[in-house]
């Protein structure tokens, strides 16, 4: 008689009888929702940092550019490059050519101070000098407003993130850059990437006032095409009048990104890890709750023959439909609270804010609803058990 | 009390039962002995405490007995696996509950298509199987009503309608009157008597209330575990 058809249709029915019975405990069933959606709302408005600020360094770079270090240096702030290597390198075949010549732009890169708009105090903002092939070369480059620079002048363009998180940024406004105040003369965007939480200028303007000679930190150049990469790096690292690394810029932003990324992927997986504690407890709460009001009325369905298996997996399912509920309700907290918030953090790799926008992704709702599945099964699992192995008669006294 | 005779429905022959509470052991059934042939109404009476509901959760393999054997049909129950005596019940046993352990979110219809969902008939014959279950019981008006909406005597209706919609080898009642006024109580009997008169259902009701006890063919008596055929005083 008890064929899987016939198990499954038990599993519905008394699945189908506990949910239809949740408006008689529309309170315990409330706090079980509300608690795992708050834990996916925490963990997936966490870890949308960590993918936003992820993503702002992935933007940065293409798999076509191509980062010019000293041979050692891990960033541009420990790396340097004289004008002969800088020479040398954009004379280097398999480079992309523009109208006035390779696309190969030598950069300088310092900090400035500048106060923040939300706090008032002062922070870390990178200020990188560069060549005319930078524009070129950061394909997603567009001036939203105000003009390009000038080369050969005192003047900066700030990028859309950087304009947005500190104060006088504006078109018209002005930086101290060493003993002067230099003009902002336009704001541009790059695809979301790190250049817009720059402040640029010309390079030899920058050398000249940061008394750094004719010294740069780094060449940004572009590859006729990504798979040029191999070739162009053997040419550089074989070069005996060369003591450079030369690494892909996609790599380059994306090695960048890391130690920010685990740390808020960490620090978003304990905040979770704690707040889930608590709502297995409350899972725990209701189903129990749910069980208990039920207790009578399935020892009758076992007494009719329904099976033990079938009440622990039903038992298991209604839980598990109110944890997916509130996994949704989470995902739906997190994305209309987070994604798009825009924001600036320190990247410890460069010592220098990095302005980015929360991203709610499709993968971080999944994880959420995973995590509110499995706070539904475990809280789901010791209910289902008791519910199944309670004796029916004694279920059956109970008044 | 022992009745040897063979080809009887039911068989309780030598059946203890203790229950153990901390170190304590509490002898609820003491090596008992109940014959009950096919198509008798048997009322099992008994002050409360004496083992009455205890004896007929045996009978209905909801508990095991600590020593002895309890045999349907010739079947003993002792040897059967929890999911087999699962089984076991939803093809032979009707059960009646005192408080008619309606689920209270489904209709009348619906509850008593609930043992059907462990056969295998279609939606069709199960339509077919709980129309002619409540048709029996009087309650065909009452079809689409929840247990909130029916009085308390409809209500057992709709339990006994679904303890016969299988149609089981035995009904077992447990106080199906104890919670009912007087006139829907006897109206209930009513029901219980032409069961076993008209369809030859064979029924052991539980109930301490000699009018009930009344209406069935033959009356034991349960005191401190043992059977007796007089009440005793």
């Amino acid at each position: 008689m008890a064929g899987p058809i016939n198990w499954l249709s038990q599993v519905v029915s008394i699945t189908k009888f506990g949910l239809l019975g949740i408006p008689a405990r529309i309170g315990s069933v409330a706090a079980a929702v509300f608690g795992i959606a708050g834990v996916v709302t925490v963990l997936v408005g966490v870890l949308s940092i960590g993918a936003g600020f992820r993503r702002a360094l992935e933007m940065s770079g293409s798999p076509r550019n191509v980062v010019v270090l000293r041979s050692g240096a891990e960033t541009e702030m420990v790396s340097g490059l004289a004008r002969e290597d800088v020479n040398l390198i954009s004379e280097t075949p398999g480079l992309s050519r523009g109208p006035d010549g390779p696309l190969s732009s030598a950069e300088l890169f310092v900090i400035i101070n500048l106060p923040a708009r939300s706090t008032g105090m002062d922070a870390n903002v990178p200020m990188r000098g560069v060549e005319k092939a930078a524009f070129q070369i950061r394909d997603q480059f567009k001036i939203e407003s105000g003009r390009a620079l000038e080369w050969g002048r005192n003047e900066v363009m700030v990028g859309s993130g950087a304009a947005r998180q500190f104060a006088g940024l504006e078109v018209g406004g002005k930086i101290p850059v060493g003993r002067f105040e230099w003009p902002v003369v336009g704001i541009f965007s790059a695809g979301g990437g790190t250049a817009e939480s720059e402040i640029w200028t010309d390079a030899r303007v920058l050398q000249s006032a940061y008394n750094r000679g004719d010294s740069y930190q780094s060449v940004q150049a572009q590859l006729e095409s990504p798979s040029e990469f191999q070739s162009f790096k053997d040419a550089l690292t074989t070069n005996p009048r060369l003591n450079v690394k030369v690494v892909r810029q996609s790599d380059y932003y994306a090695e960048q990104s890391t130690s920010v990324t685990k740390l808020i992927t960490t620090l978003g997986f304990i905040v979770a890890l704690l707040m889930a504690f608590g709502a297995v407890f409350g899972a725990l709460n209701t189903m129990y709750t749910s069980v208990s009001v039920r207790k009578r009325e399935i020892a009758t369905l076992r007494a009719l023959g329904f099976g033990s298996s079938a009440v622990i997996v039903s038992v298991m399912l209604e839980s598990l439909a109110l944890a997916l509920f509130g996994g949704l309700l989470g995902g739906c907290l997190a994305y209309g609270a987070f994604n798009g918030f825009q924001t600036a953090t320190m990247n410890w790799q460069s010592f220098s804010q990095v302005t980015f926008a929360f991203r709610v992704t499709p993968e971080l709702l999944i994880q959420g609803i995973v995590w509110a599945a499995l706070i539904g099964l475990i809280g789901g699992l010791f209910p289902a058990l008791r519910a199944a192995r309670v004796s029916i008669s004694a279920a059956l006294r109970d008044l | 009390m022992s009745d040897t005779n063979v080809g009887h429905l039911v068989a309780v022959e030598g059946v203890e039962m203790v229950f153990k509470r901390s170190a304590e052991e509490i002898h609820v059934l003491r090596d008992l002995n109940l014959h009950v042939p096919k198509g008798e109404f048997l009322a099992l009476m008994g002050p409360s405490g004496s083992g009455k509901s205890t004896l007929l959760n045996l009978i209905g393999g909801l508990d095991r007995p600590t020593r002895g054997t309890v045999r349907i049909d010739g079947e003993p129950l002792d040897g059967l696996s929890d999911r087999k005596l699962a089984d076991w019940r939803a093809r032979h046993i009707g059960f009646v509950f005192q408080l008619y352990n309606l689920v209270p979110v489904l209709t009348a219809e619906r509850n008593v298509e609930l043992p059907l969902l462990l056969t295998h008939l279609n939606k069709a014959q199960r339509q077919k199987h709980v129309a002619a279950a409540l048709e029996a019981v009087g309650l065909s008006h009452r079809t689409r009503h929840y247990p909130r909406t029916l009085s308390g005597g409809e209500q057992q209706r709709v339990g006994i309608a679904r303890a016969i919609v299988t149609d089981p080898t035995l009904l077992l009642c447990d106080e199906p009157t104890g919670d009912l006024d007087r006139k829907a109580g006897d109206e209930i009997l009513d029901l219980l008597q032409a069961l076993n008169r008209e369809q030859g259902k064979t029924i052991i009701m539980v109930t301490h209330d000699p009018h009930a006890s009344a209406r069935a063919s033959r009356t034991v008596y349960l005191n401190k575990g043992q059977l007796a055929t007089e009440p005793i005083q």
